[in-house]
């Protein structure tokens, strides 16, 4: 290849790179959550129930959000919930966080504060000890997303 | 009951069978590694990853955390009082540094 064309080359990647900053200001676009799920489940079904989640409606900041996770099960040592999970598909990394109960645990219940990178439908999603997985799913507003100037970096 | 850099916080005493709520402060940027600091460098990811709750000698609640969860992260969960000991958080950041907080839950 000649030395101008490379020149030329470079030039248009280094504009398309360009422009993909320019984008990473604003909102990310919802990410496929599938990969994430399939990792998690291997496969096997997912039935809607069981997991609810307390959000604010409209979060005006989304730096620090709270966030109440709660999975209907009866904990005891034949049917409990393994782990619960919970996914952003708007973050630039979906997997928020991942919970889960020991023996003395009488309820499967957490609360913490999340951010969150723009409006979004937040997913959870129960392994339960007999293999079952259920999941949940809230819509939350979020008027001002958490920083994430170099999320497309 | 809390260091600097941590607090808990468990009932002051519970009966057999009861169940309580354990609340945990830690203080903690949760650098998610998308900002940049004033001279335009980039901040590298920092964030706790994980945590760890002890009662007695039984393991009772863990979170796997990210830059999903925000600066000071605060968990609160719910355990079941058998009888007095100690509860005890142990937490680890993705630079390595570790940290530690603990609250004894008096049971009667």
């Amino acid at each position: 290849m000649k030395r101008r064309s490379l020149l030329k080359a470079g030039a248009i990647l280094l504009g398309t790179a360009n422009i993909r900053h320019v984008h990473a200001q604003n909102f990310l676009p919802p990410q496929d959550l599938k990969p994430f799920i399939e990792a998690l489940t291997r496969g096997a079904p997912v039935r809607a129930g069981r997991v609810t989640m307390e959000m604010p409606a409209i979060a005006e900041n989304g730096n620090s959000i709270p966030f109440l996770l709660r999975v209907a099960s009866p904990m005891t040592p034949a049917d409990h919930v393994k782990s619960v999970h919970i996914f952003a598909p708007r973050n630039p990394r979906p997997q928020v966080a991942a919970f889960q109960f020991g023996p003395h645990a009488p309820r499967a219940e957490v609360a913490t504060r999340v951010r969150l990178a723009g409006s979004q439908k937040v997913l959870a999603i129960a392994a339960m000890s007999d293999g079952s997985f259920w999941s949940g799913e809230l819509n939350i507003v979020v008027t001002a997303a958490a920083c994430l100037d170099e999320a497309l970096g | 009951m809390s260091s600097g850099l941590a607090r808990l916080r468990v009932p002051e005493s519970a009966q057999p069978g009861e169940i309580v709520e354990v609340r945990l402060l830690i203080q903690h940027d949760m650098e998610t590694g998308f900002r940049r600091d004033m001279q335009g460098r980039a901040v590298p990811m920092n964030v706790i990853t994980e945590v760890r709750a002890r009662y007695g000698d039984q393991d009772v609640f863990r979170a796997e955390l990210g830059s999903g969860i925000s600066a000071n992260p605060y968990l609160a969960f719910s355990i079941r009082a058998v009888k007095t000991g100690e509860i005890r958080v142990e937490w680890i950041d993705t630079a390595g540094v570790r940290g530690s907080v603990s609250a004894v839950l008096n049971v009667t």
